[in-house]
């Protein structure tokens, strides 16, 4: 979860031999808990909650965060009744924004960090960051006519995308359709229609799936792409929220013009009477019979604790060797039978014995 | 069970584990922010510590800033070893998902490399606890600590072994898991030891490059003063550490087992013989944190995952438990523990299985048991 940079100061090494075994970090900390070397950190400065259960945060890390492309996610460390809890967030500032990172937490139902940061974030708190990740990501020769498509807390990787190509002067037309319940859920109005303002080739649309109010009712459909004056066949997009949506757009582009990015966990679990073999934790020396679902969740049926970030196969936080048998992607159905081979136990289901350092 | 230990059925030994299951689920269930708060705290307190140490030996050719410096840096280099090193490596604080605080990454102030010490102590020791011939905490390899560990005239030196020992504690844990004498008697080879013995020096070259030529070259003209300063910080942990550790299983009353007693062993058998193979010291809450709660040894070979500061208020539920079952729970200020490992030292380097002065202490099992019941 740390990210250790490479390049460090003159004189680290001798700090470091000084301050060993554990690092002249671990000294600094005690100071100011941003203070460190070699771990990305960050301070919350700026609470603002933009909507009934949203909270953006504004925080400025230290130099041991080296920055981020539009559209990627960090996996972001905050501790809760003394337990490091660790969850992926996509920026939602401009690549270029100096020295800060800004991201949006929606409340999620059962979720512990996002109900957490919306009712007890604070500025002063400070947070863990992981270096950038991900591929969802503007291509480096922008496209002339760009969708940037989002439902819900999606919202922020293509918020971070529109404002980087805002920032950069692009010049082609830019369609942002953002789906939201209602009018008062969408965290970013003000922005986006500030953006729209001071940009002509910038159009905001925004569909309300249950309220009324919005440019367009209900979810979306062909119906809705032609009022937006979106032509899926050449114009490329970019799509992020829950995956009722990108399944939707699934059906509505071609392949090669739509990426996409889902923030909530596709369902995984199959507990099926099919079930059979058990999996060995072989770092524990536990075993377990095979029930059917993830190694993730198994393990942690086992009374193990494995790391685990986004659980849905995105952050590789929960990445496991598997010494031994066959697993089976629950995202793709891939099978993989191959030895030694290092997997993410939150998307992978066993089929048969399976063996784990865990 | 060997008849010789205090009698429990299975039953009553299942009922003992059950006990001892769930107050060990209770505080499971309980850790949060107040242990991190914990131990956070004592991090600190040992950080500072450490950092005055280090900078009150700039000074150092002032008696008074060395006297301060060298008790702030033996301080910390105990509190590091004990109440932070072995209990994080032990896993007490895993469940925080803290890296720092991790038992698989953590590394201590001593020249021990803490991968190696997981291994003879948190696996060999923990789970072998008082079984002759494969707890190899019993004498750690170099002296005689049990009448039923065959006597030989080497053994005369027994004094002589625990003073050294004692002396270069932090060594002689470096080098326990090694298993020299498997060397020695043929059983292994040095090729088999060679990457273990590297990573050992590795640590020790670290350690005594920081304590015995950086810090002291970095303080100039209180090189010499900073110089003695170290080596007597080091010297104190190690005989601190040592003191404390050889009165968690060798004090009088303790028991041990032999292999074939435990070959069944079920979980509440286990949990018995971690009590009856342990023993506490009572004292005060600064003495307690000072021993890294091993005073509270008993609770921590019941529960040597949970957080340890929680040992003092776990350990009046084992007593009374212990006390419905009839089970001796060995407890003792230091003096009186200390003394009593002291005099076994010595009474084991003569033959026999202790001699003709042995104290009454020093009967059979059931005899000390009957006393207590």
């Amino acid at each position: 979860m740390t990210a250790t940079t490479t390049k460090r100061p003159f004189g680290v090494g001798l700090l470091d031999a000084l301050a060993g075994p554990h690092g002249i970090d671990r000294y600094l900390e005690i100071l100011r808990p941003v203070w460190s070397l070699g771990d990305a950190r960050a301070q919350v400065t700026e609470v603002r909650r933009p909507t009934r259960d949203s909270v953006t945060l504004t925080l400025r890390p230290n130099r041991g965060w080296s920055g981020f492309t539009a559209g990627q996610f960090i996996r972001m460390g905050v501790e809760i009744n003394g337990v490091r809890e660790t969850r992926c967030y996509s920026p939602a500032c401009s690549e270029g924004a100096h020295g800060v990172i800004e991201i949006t937490v929606r409340r999620h139902p059962e979720g512990k960090v996002s109900g957490f940061l919306v009712d007890n974030a604070r500025p002063g708190m400070h947070v863990e960051l992981s270096e950038a990740d991900g591929d969802f990501i503007l291509p480096a020769e922008r496209p002339a006519h760009v969708l940037l498509l989002s439902g819900g807390s999606g919202i922020t990787p293509v918020m971070a995308m529109l404002r980087t190509l805002c920032e950069e002067g692009h010049r082609g037309s830019i369609t942002f359709l953002h789906y939201s319940r209602g009018p008062a859920d969408v965290a970013y109005k003000a922005e986006l229609d500030e953006l729209a303002r001071r940009h002509p080739n910038v159009r905001v649309v925004h569909g309300h799936t249950r309220e009324a109010g919005g440019d367009l009712a209900g979810h979306i459909d062909a119906g809705h792409l032609r009022a937006a004056r979106v032509d899926p066949a050449c114009t490329p997009a970019f799509a992020c929220g829950p995956p009722s949506l990108i399944e939707a757009a699934r059906q509505l582009w071609p392949d090669e013009l739509l990426h996409t990015e889902s923030f909530l966990p596709p369902s995984l679990t199959i507990i099926g009477d099919d079930a059979t073999g058990s999996i060995s934790f072989t770092g524990s020396g536990q075993r377990v019979e095979n029930d059917g679902r993830t190694l993730l969740e198994q393990a942690e049926r086992a009374e193990l604790s494995p790391d685990f970030g986004c659980r849905m196969g995105i952050c590789k936080t929960c990445t496991c060797r598997k010494t031994a048998g066959v697993v089976r992607n629950a995202l793709t159905g891939q099978v993989s039978a191959a030895e030694d081979e290092d997997i993410q136990i939150c998307v992978s289901v066993p089929v048969g014995d399976v063996a784990l350092e865990l | 069970m060997s008849i010789t230990h205090a009698h429990m059925t299975p039953e009553q030994a299942e009922a003992f584990g059950k006990e001892l299951d769930a107050i060990r689920e209770r505080v499971l269930a309980d850790v949060g922010q107040r242990d991190a708060d914990y131990i956070r705290k004592v991090i600190r307190a040992q950080r500072g510590l450490e950092v005055a140490g280090r900078g009150l030996m700039f000074a150092g050719f002032f008696p008074p800033a060395w006297v301060a410096g060298t008790a702030a840096l033996s301080v910390s280099k105990i509190l590091d070893n004990m109440e932070i090193g072995h209990n994080v490596m032990h896993g007490q604080y895993d469940w925080m998902k803290d890296p720092e605080l991790t038992s698989k990454g953590f590394e201590w102030d001593s020249a021990c490399p803490g991968d190696q010490w997981r291994h003879s102590h948190n696996y060999m020791h923990h789970t072998h606890t008082n079984i002759l011939g494969k707890d190899r905490d019993i004498g750690y390899g170099v002296l005689r600590m049990s009448e039923d560990q065959r006597w030989h005239p080497y053994y005369l030196g027994n004094p002589l072994y625990a003073t050294l020992l004692a002396t270069f504690f932090q060594y002689g844990v470096a080098l326990h898991d090694l298993e020299v004498e498997e060397i020695t008697a043929g059983r292994a080879t040095w090729g088999e030891k060679r990457e273990m013995a590297q990573k050992i020096w590795q640590k020790v070259r670290r350690q005594t490059l920081k304590d015995y030529v950086l810090f002291p070259l970095l303080t100039g003209p209180s090189l010499p003063f900073t110089l003695a300063g170290n080596a007597v910080a080091n010297l104190n942990r190690n005989l601190w550490s040592f003191m404390i550790i050889f009165c968690g299983h060798f004090p009088d009353g303790v028991e041990e087992f032999t292999e074939e007693e435990t070959a069944d062993e079920t979980r509440g058998e286990w949990y018995y013989r971690q009590l009856l193979g342990s023993a506490n010291l009572t004292g005060g809450k600064l003495f307690h944190i000072m021993s890294g709660n091993l005073s509270h040894q008993i609770e921590h070979h019941l529960f040597p995952d949970l957080p340890a500061h929680r040992y003092a208020e776990i350990s009046v539920e084992v007593r009374e438990i212990c006390e419905r079952y009839g089970l001796p729970y060995n407890a003792g200020p230091l003096h009186q523990q200390f003394g009593s490992v002291v005099k076994k030292i010595c009474r084991l380097a003569l033959p026999g299985r202790g001699g003709s002065d042995a104290a009454p202490a020093m009967e059979k099992p059931e005899v000390a048991l009957a006393a207590a019941a």
